[in-house]
């Protein structure tokens, strides 16, 4: 008892240990065999002594469950640890049976076994599985009555308002449930779902039969509500919404997006006590005269959402602005043009924090009334914004120095006097996207490396960056983010410095820097060992070497290597190496055959996504592929060796299948009976009809090409 | 029901019918004669013409041939009564003006009767006709002074009434019936018949006609048609100033109930066949002879019949303590004789129509059961303690008002029964999982009387949890969701709920209290045999 007690005190000290050894033999609390390492994330329980190798599950069993659950609650960042955890011995098992919270199970068939295993699951994640039948949910209704509190099933399809019933009914301690995407349910499923009387957050996002009466059903059974989704819930009217605002006086958080709604509802909205969030996203049903209408304020509104309105023009907007002096927050995305007057109507506003303006008409004079009226900015997006001049950008920036996020994509105006300012002022700044900003010249990324050393994400895409610029940049070293695809002028040698100035860099994407060799990539997986996300697709100098390098990062998760000079080998040794691999697009990597796709199916059981298009794969690598449990989106285009029947047999093996993106000559070819059934355990197909296209342009004319289309 | 006498029928006018205000529960020999009621005296002078016309039957303008006629009537019309106060229920020198008045018609007709006496002597043949039609106006005159009378004593004051009433006993309605009986035969006649006329009093139809003709034949009148100026509501709507006249400044006329529930206002004078417009008794006419098709006959009684300016009138309900009711503190008078007769059939009769939809809700005016027929059934927002209401709105506003009430959705709540009688429902399926072992001949369960069958409408066929890899090639969600597209409430699956449908009724439970509410729920073809369905 003492020892487990003395355990347990030694795990808790040891807070940010990664490997921990426990040595059950030592009778006394002993340092040595507790060694830390920060580099693995790993706790290794051992019996040192051999003499007791007879009694060796006797003695793991003599560690107290409290002992294990201190050990448990430090490994939940990756779910592998948990299952080694739990194949030591059966106390072990049991112990993590008992202790695990969160579960996201693959398939929905399996759930009655995987509830009665984890009883004290809290947490239920269904999004992986596609089709959940009411006889699942009847299990987790049935098995978790006590302890469930979060169900999602947001990507699933197959239920009906009785196994909603049974969990919102069974459930006493629910208090999430995220139903987004359930496109045929209705009311009567609404009506279900008011009966979990403690339910306080609860996602509907296009539930589009869902109609005023399955709403007020839920407004009157949920009276806790604090958070509700009815994003694209276009059978909601005003009197539904209405009706919540008067029910649910706890609702913190109110997404009205692109409901059909108008004015008539935002009294009783605005009069919620405790609204913090509303999001009024695409209401096209308000205007100017309905805002102006409104009369009432709310004090407690923090972050309002109102872009895409387009009936609303700045009158509307200063009227609502007047009444809601708390807002941090607020995006006018895609809505009225910025000038003078709606700029002003930001004084009153104090504490106002982040602006988003995207895709806005942007006037110097709205910019500079903008800088004056607000008070201390932290986030700007001016993304896609016409009309930003330097002159206005300045303005701001300097009367604004504490802006942590900036957002300047496609300001295509903006050159170095620009970042001149932004740099000697703002520099706390940690994201900066200026995407396409091709007038920033050399001048402009030396200055960003050398000031902004607090920076996380860069965009860069498209823009004149050159090794000389990279090499200023890699001045940022806690890059995390970094996007400079569309650089055509970099180089190897460019990320060679990144490499080195940035260790921390989890995400790279080089889409179309075509300079980049193998020599760079292997220099960023050497040098970047945190490295999940890389796209290195049309960098057509890339081989099997990149790859290879690549793999010793083994928290890689996304890999996009389109059109690169791949094969079948390359794959095997990312698949061997790189075990977290969830998304993989091999599109136009001709050398890839059957032998890369059975290595991968026997490595990559995490693999979600995949784009096989122009591969030289045939029916036997695809339905390899299919013993990948999670894989859920396939494209599968131009692929020479695929025959109908393979691909029937393929959707028939593959479970778990949400998405297919298939050539649509395939249709006719694959047997009816065969689509409906892989249709209704929840899969989608998009059939296209691409023309087949086997060489691929350079770069420099796709640029072009894609220029125009811009222009 | 009160005992009702049947109106007089030469009483053709909505203005006139107001003079014979008073119902024979006050008939009584004996009794003093209560003085006129200003009102009642005014009208009473209108009604007076049937007396002037025994010698040429005709007032109005229209038949102009008759003009000397109006001095005695005009004058024998206003002298009498000259205030206008409504209020004013005892003036004995209206009182005295009224008996005079009353005389002098006696007079007329003692006239009358005298010279038919001598006509009797000298020339039988030549005056036949002459002398029935002048029997008749005799008949009727006499009836009409005794209806005045009984009016005049009635309309006094209700408490007056109640106090003859109560004190003398054998003044109750039978007595009455038998004094009518004693003075006008054909009185009562017409009251006797009135009785079942008013039971069945919307039956308008072939019923009343018979009535009518019943009446006729024992010879009550045959004089020619009174064409007295027609109150045709929507005239005197147009004709009327706003709603908030200052008491004193109309008059205000009551009718009787027997008037106010007569379905007939106009009525030929020679058959005695009833119309509900006048314009329809003119066209009636034209059978009657070459006199009624002339075109004087024909046109419309302009309002110009009356030279001088209408005062502007205003009606009483006859039910006392009735706000509409002139004793009333509150008085809001009614403005036209259609508005007297709705508010009266609504506010105090029995509604006997039925709607035969919801076989609930009942009206007393057929035009008000055909307004809701139209609507019944599309009641389709509903709130869980069982109120439907015909617009969503309202339904929102009432449960935003109530702690613990909620719309209730008809297809759910029917599950909800359904889970609950979940063991019940399979031990009659037996053995049929999923299934509703219930079977419909047709639809005759589909009876709203028979609310045994809840839980018929189960539906669980379709939504019974079925893994989906034991159908494996087929097309499982066109019947998965097929539900749910069904339960959506739009109006297109709203025919189906009214014309085939299963009527289940089911207890809600809400926070406050249980209420039982039902629902017609669709019925379809997988319901009735869900068999059918799963094994092709």
């Amino acid at each position: 008892m003492t020892k487990s007690r003395d355990l347990c005190r030694r795990i808790d000290r040891s807070d940010g240990f990664a490997t921990l050894t426990l040595d059950l033999f030592s009778g006394s609390p002993n340092p040595n065999p507790c060694s830390y390492s920060r580099s693995a994330k790993r706790v290794r329980v051992s019996c040192a002594s051999p003499a007791a190798e007879e009694n060796r599950s006797s003695l793991f069993d003599s560690l107290s469950e409290e002992v294990l659950f201190l050990i448990l609650d430090r490994l939940d960042s990756d779910p592998l640890d948990k299952k080694s955890f739990s194949l030591v011995c059966r106390s072990f098992y049991a112990a993590e049976s008992r202790h695990r919270r969160a579960l996201t199970p693959l398939r929905s068939g399996l759930l009655p076994a995987a509830l009665a295993r984890y009883p004290s699951v809290s947490r239920l994640d269904l999004s992986l599985c596609p089709s959940v039948t009411d006889a699942a949910l009847a299990s987790v209704g049935g098995a978790l009555r006590s302890s469930l509190r979060s169900i999602d099933l947001s990507r699933s399809r197959g239920f009906s308002y009785a196994g909603i019933e049974s969990v919102a009914v069974n459930c006493a301690a629910l208090v999430e449930i995220n139903l987004s995407n359930a496109t045929d349910l209705s009311d009567a499923a609404a009506a279900a779902i008011g009966r979990a009387r403690n339910l306080e957050k609860l996602w509907l996002a296009r539930c589009k039969m869902v109609t005023d009466m399955g709403i007020g059903c839920i407004a009157v059974g949920c009276q806790k509500l604090r958070l509700l989704c009815l994003k694209w819930c276009l059978g909601i009217s005003d009197l539904g919404v209405g009706l919540v605002a008067v029910k649910c006086k706890q609702l913190r958080s109110l997404d009205l997006s692109f409901v059909p709604i108008t004015e008539k509802c935002l009294p009783a909205v605005l009069q919620l006590p405790h609204l913090e969030d509303l999001a009024l996203v695409g209401c096209l049903g308000i205007d100017d005269e309905g805002l102006m209408s409104v009369k009432q304020e709310s004090k407690s509104l923090q972050v309002l959402d109102m872009s895409n309105c387009q009936h609303v023009n700045h009158a509307g907007f200063s009227s609502l602005l007047s009444k809601t002096p708390g807002l941090r927050q607020i995006s006018l995305a895609y809505c009225c043009k910025v000038t003078h007057s709606l700029a002003s109507s930001l004084q009153k506003i104090y504490n106002l924090q982040s602006i988003k303006l995207d895709g806005c008409e942007v006037t110097t004079s709205g910019m500079k009334t903008m800088a004056n009226s607000c008070r201390t900015l932290g986030e700007l997006s001016l993304s896609k914004c016409s009309g930003v001049t330097d002159e206005g950008l300045s303005f701001i920036v300097t009367k604004h120095k504490g802006l942590v996020k900036l957002d300047a994509t496609c300001c295509r105006n903006i050159t170095d006097l620009s970042l001149a300012s932004i740099t000697s002022s703002c520099t706390s700044l940690t994201n900066l996207s200026m995407e396409s900003c091709n007038l920033v010249s050399r001048e402009g990324f030396r200055l960003i490396g050398q000031r902004c050393h607090l920076l996380e994400e860069l965009d860069l895409t498209d823009n004149d960056l050159d090794d000389e610029g990279l090499r200023a940049i890699s001045g940022c070293h806690n890059l995390s983010v970094l996007k400079i695809g569309i650089c055509l002028k970099i180089s190897d040698e460019g990320l060679i410095h990144v490499a080195k100035g940035c260790p921390n860099l989890q995400e790279l994407d080089l889409y179309r820097s075509v300079g980049i060799t193998d020599i760079g990539v292997m220099a960023i997986a050497r040098g970047c060992p945190l490295l999940q996300i890389i796209n290195l697709s049309y960098c057509t100098e890339v081989t099997d070497y990149s790859l290879r390098s690549l793999s010793k990062c083994s928290n890689l998760n996304t890999l996009e290597i389109r059109g690169c000079q791949v094969s079948s080998s390359g794959l095997a040794i990312i698949a061997v190496g790189c075990r977290k691999l969830t998304k993989l697009d091999i599109k136009k990597c001709y050398f890839v055959d059957d032998a890369g796709m059975l290595l991968l199916a026997r490595f990559s059981q995490n693999l979600r996504q995949i784009n096989l298009s122009y591969c030289s794969v045939t029916d036997v690598g695809l339905l390899a592929l299919a013993s990948v449990s999670c894989l859920q989106n396939m494209t599968i285009l131009h692929s020479g060796g695929l025959t109908a029947n393979g691909l029937a047999a393929v959707l028939v093996a593959c479970g778990g299948l949400t998405k297919v993106k298939l050539h649509s000559s395939f249709k006719p070819l694959v047997p009816k009976p065969i689509l409906e059934h892989v249709e209704a355990r929840g899969c989608v197909f998009q059939w296209r009809d691409k023309p087949f296209q086997v060489e691929l342009e350079p770069s420099e004319v796709w640029k072009q090409q894609s220029q125009e289309m811009h222009v | 029901m009160v005992p009702k006498r049947r109106r007089p029928l030469e009483a053709s006018s909505k203005s006139s019918s107001s003079m014979m205000s008073e119902s024979p529960r006050n008939l009584k020999p004996d009794l003093p004669f209560i003085p006129f009621d200003s009102t009642n005296l005014w009208c009473g002078d209108r009604h007076g013409r049937p007396f002037l016309e025994f010698s040429p039957p005709l007032v109005t303008q229209s038949n102009g041939l008759f003009g000397p006629d109006r001095e005695p009537k005009s004058k024998s019309q206003h002298e009498p009564s000259p205030v206008d106060d409504p209020v004013m229920d005892w003036n004995p020198r209206l009182m005295l003006s009224n008996l005079s008045f009353l005389e002098q018609k006696i007079h007329q007709v003692q006239e009358i009767v005298r010279s038919i006496i001598s006509h009797e002597k000298d020339q039988f043949l030549d005056q036949a006709n002459e002398l029935a039609a002048q029997q008749q106006l005799v008949t009727a005159d006499l009836t009409y002074i005794i209806i005045q009378l009984i009016s005049t004593a009635g309309t006094l004051l209700p408490d007056i009434k109640k106090a003859l009433l109560s004190t003398n006993p054998a003044v109750g309605r039978p007595g009455s019936n038998q004094k009518q009986h004693e003075i006008l035969p054909v009185e009562v006649a017409k009251a006797s018949q009135c009785d079942s006329l008013i039971k069945d009093l919307n039956n308008c139809g072939s019923n009343e006609d018979g009535l009518i003709k019943c009446s006729n034949n024992s010879g009550i009148e045959a004089s020619e048609p009174i064409s007295i100026e027609d109150h045709d509501t929507k005239d005197n709507d147009d004709g009327m100033d706003g709603e908030n006249l200052p008491p004193g400044s109309y008059e205000v006329l009551q009718l009787e109930e027997e008037e106010i529930l007569a379905p007939h206002t106009h009525f030929c004078l020679i058959c005695g066949k009833g119309f509900k417009r006048d314009a329809n008794l003119r066209m009636h006419m034209r059978g009657h002879g070459d006199e009624y098709k002339s075109p004087a006959a024909l046109a419309k009684p302009s309002k110009e019949a009356s030279i001088e300016p209408q005062p502007v009138r205003r009606y009483s309900c006859p039910f006392v303590g009735c706000k509409r009711n002139k004793e009333h503190k509150k008085f809001q008078p009614l403005k036209t004789i259609l508005c007297v007769k709705n508010h009266y059939k609504r506010s105090h009769c029995d509604k006997s129509y039925t709607c035969s939809r919801c076989k609930t809700k009942k009206f007393s005016i057929i035009a008000d059961l055909k307004t809701h027929e139209k609507h019944c059934g599309r009641d389709k927002w509903i709130c869980s303690c069982g109120t439907t209401f015909s617009r969503k709105d309202k339904l929102f506003g009432h449960v935003a008002l109530f702690q613990g009430h909620a719309p209730a959705i008809p297809m759910d709540d029917a599950k909800v029964l359904v889970t609950s009688n979940k063991a019940q429902v399979s031990e009659a399926s037996s053995g049929m999982p999923g299934n509703v072992g219930y079977n419909f001949s047709g639809n005759t369960s589909l009876d709203a009387q028979s609310p045994d069958i809840k839980g018929v409408d189960d539906g669980h066929g379709c939504f019974s949890p079925v893994t989906l890899d034991s159908f494996p090639f087929r097309g499982m969600e066109k019947i998965k969701f097929q539900p749910a597209g069904m339960m959506n409430c739009t109006e297109q699956h709203y025919p189906l709920m009214s014309n085939k449908g299963v009527q289940v009724e089911t207890s809600i439970m809400t926070d406050d209290h249980a209420r039982t509410v039902s629902f017609r729920v669709p019925v379809y073809s997988w319901h009735l045999n869900p068999a059918s369905e799963w094994e092709e």
